[in-house]
């Protein structure tokens, strides 16, 4: 019985970081594999999602439709900043990555001075159940399933829906797709918007559970910078697997010595795996199919 | 005979094809500029001759910035990590061994040396695994990131090394000033009129061995792996020694920083390593012109009096207006305002950006 409650911890907690990595990353590895920018405004889209959600719930929306608003509002910003600013720079890699770090600066204070030091959130809802000697959290299995339904839908838009298709056809030959008359600055911005949509999601997802101060977003971008590193460009090849890969080892890491092993652990994996695999599991999976 | 013609041939580099400023009108400007760098304490007072020695500890991370990403292509955004890394080192070091018979300046070398040897064993990694430009800017960022998080829960008692305690968040102090041995009583460094002279004469040093670098075979086959990696690889270059090199002395100057900046106020904090501080660097070097190791330097100074000057008068829009300083650069002026303005009125800065651009 001891064997198996201390089996159950480690599955949950392996779940847990699975889903905290996948729904920190995926608006990341979105913008990343498509467009090849890093988008350093990550963290500030996540607390854009946890602000607007985290209000709309405490104003009398149900959660659900409360952190689904939080996704919208995200993505429209996004999609606004990538026509006002990122959308100049697309023959720029590298400046549209040290701007996006411009626009992060902006966001952050700018919150701070407008919203103040802190806001109060809603608790997480659904109480707890025990295995064992441990209680867990009910709503972290909510998250579990949120990160798995979240991969199921992107994989849904990206290889049944016209976007998706006019996407990856853009991604792969962008002036042949221009000629064949795809709308691609649109799909570029639709791209950017779906990014920053799955990072408000995941600031919806996670404000429940967090404290929110404006510089909460940080909390994330570590995770999902080594996430998508180790990934690679691809998000079902690369990002997923990853996720499932770091979790093993932050969860191992966590519960052998506390929260902040897990995170110098996972950056120290990650460091070593780029010696050995410079372009991440998609490059490696790729090339064992090819 | 042979060795004076190297001397003097080691000398030449000081002026050539990396380096913008050349001739007898530079030279003479730069002499002039030094010259009023050294009287300015005669005009001012204390406080501001200390703040102008903050100033000028900034410098040496955003040189080694310039040389890194500027000149090398290497986007680092996590060069506070090395800041950072030096300057509790430097605490440690001299908490522990003292001020007396010069330990201090073997600390400042030792703890700079730490920075260098941290940033070669990241560098291997990241340069011998060939990761690309985004990566090696989001892993450097994680670094430091993480870095901070870790140094902020060092509070506890038993996170001392010997008797320096590290005090996580609130940050670590206590630490002795630079000290120089004298006869008859220790020069103590603080914050006046001689840690500026000896911060200027490391400034003027660091500024002159950098231009003889960039202008070196060295710094033009960094150039060259800046403007495209494979052709610099199929002329026979080894591209990540190169990149590895610049890497650790870029870092180690940032570590110079760190050493600096904690010797004169006497403290270090994990913020120093935060998302913010991160970002600061970037911006000193972006605004500038990366490309040219003069215009960082001048554009550094700017940016960090026009930042104090905010941060005075309007605090919490400091960080804003530096956010948005960053993204009016990238948009107009992304070779740096110095050469943007420049071109207007010379015809060798409108070639030299139209090369950019290209």
């Amino acid at each position: 019985m001891d064997f198996l409650s201390g089996l159950f911890s480690f599955i949950y907690q392996t779940g847990d970081a699975f889903a905290f990595l996948v729904l920190s990353a995926c608006g990341l590895a979105v913008i990343f594999g498509m467009m090849g920018i890093i988008n350093l405004a990550h963290g500030e889209f996540i607390l854009c999602g946890a602000y607007v959600s985290a209000s709309a719930a405490r104003m009398g929306l149900p959660l659900p439709f409360a952190i689904l608003l939080g996704a919208v509002v995200a993505g429209l910003v996004g999609m606004l900043l990538e026509r006002a600013i990122i959308r100049h720079l697309y023959n720029r890699p590298l400046d549209s990555i040290v701007v996006t770090w411009g626009i992060s600066m902006i966001a952050t204070q700018g919150t701070l001075i407008i919203l103040g030091s802190t806001m109060p959130g809603t608790g997480t809802p659904f109480g707890s159940f025990a295995v064992g000697a441990y209680s867990y959290s009910i709503y972290r299995l909510v998250l579990m399933a949120a990160a798995v339904a979240t991969l199921a839908v992107l994989w849904l838009i990206f290889t049944r829906t016209r976007f998706g298709i006019l996407a990856r056809a853009t991604i792969q030959v962008p002036h042949i797709a221009e000629a064949l008359g795809v709308n691609t600055p649109m799909i570029y911005s639709l791209t950017f918007g779906l990014g920053a949509a799955l990072a408000g999601l995941a600031g919806g997802l996670y404000a429940p559970t967090m404290t929110l101060v404006p510089t909460m977003g940080a909390a994330f971008v570590v995770e999902a910078f080594v996430t998508v590193v180790v990934g690679g460009a691809d998000i079902f090849l690369g990002t997923a697997p990853a996720a499932a890969i770091l979790a093993v080892v932050k969860a191992g890491l966590t519960s052998w010595q506390g929260q902040l092993a897990g995170q110098i652990g996972l950056l120290v994996a990650v460091i070593i795996v780029i010696r050995i695999l410079p372009r991440g599991l998609t490059g490696f999976i790729l090339r064992e199919r090819a | 005979m042979s060795s004076r013609n190297s001397i003097i041939s080691t000398f030449r580099l000081l002026e050539g094809p990396q380096t913008l400023g050349k001739g007898p009108g530079f030279w003479s400007a730069f002499a002039v500029v030094l010259i009023l760098a050294c009287i300015y304490p005669m005009f001012a007072d204390g406080y501001d001759v200390g703040n102008n020695v903050y100033f000028f500890n900034w410098t040496f991370m955003a040189l080694g910035l310039s040389l890194i990403w500027g000149y090398g292509g290497a986007l680092s955004f996590g060069q506070t990590a090395f800041f950072g890394v030096a300057g509790y080192a430097y605490g440690v070091l001299t908490i522990n061994l003292g001020d007396a018979y010069g330990l201090t300046f073997f600390s400042l070398l030792a703890a700079v040396g730490i920075s260098a040897l941290f940033a070669a064993v990241l560098g291997y990694f990241l340069f011998f695994g060939r990761i690309s430009g985004v990566f090696l800017g989001i892993v450097t960022l994680s670094v430091t990131l993480v870095l901070e998080r870790f140094m902020s829960q060092t509070a506890g008692p038993e996170w001392a090394i010997g008797s320096a305690r590290l005090n996580g968040f609130n940050g670590m102090g206590g630490m002795p000033s630079l000290t120089i041995p004298w006869p008859g009583g220790d020069i103590v460094l603080y914050p006046d009129v001689t840690l500026y002279y000896m911060t200027l004469a490391l400034l003027v040093i660091a500024y002159l061995a950098l231009r003889m670098l960039v202008n070196s075979r060295m710094g033009n086959v960094l150039v060259a792996i800046r403007e495209n990696p494979q052709r610099a690889e199929m002329l026979g270059y080894d591209i990540r020694r190169y990149q590895l090199g610049a890497f650790v002395i870029g870092s180690g100057l940032a570590g110079l920083s760190g050493v600096l900046y904690t010797a004169w106020g006497n403290y270090i904090t994990p913020s120093s390593m935060g998302m913010s501080a991160a970002a600061l660097p970037v911006v000193w070097v972006a605004v500038g012109g990366r490309s040219d190791l003069t215009t960082t330097l001048f554009g550094t100074l700017l940016v960090l009096a026009g930042f104090q000057y905010l941060t005075i008068y309007g605090s919490q829009y400091a960080l804003v207006m530096m956010g948005f300083l960053l993204v009016v650069t990238i948009l107009l002026a992304p070779s740096g305002i110095f050469i943007t303005v420049g071109s207007l009125f010379s015809k060798g800065l409108r070639r030299r950006l139209a090369r950019e651009r290209a």
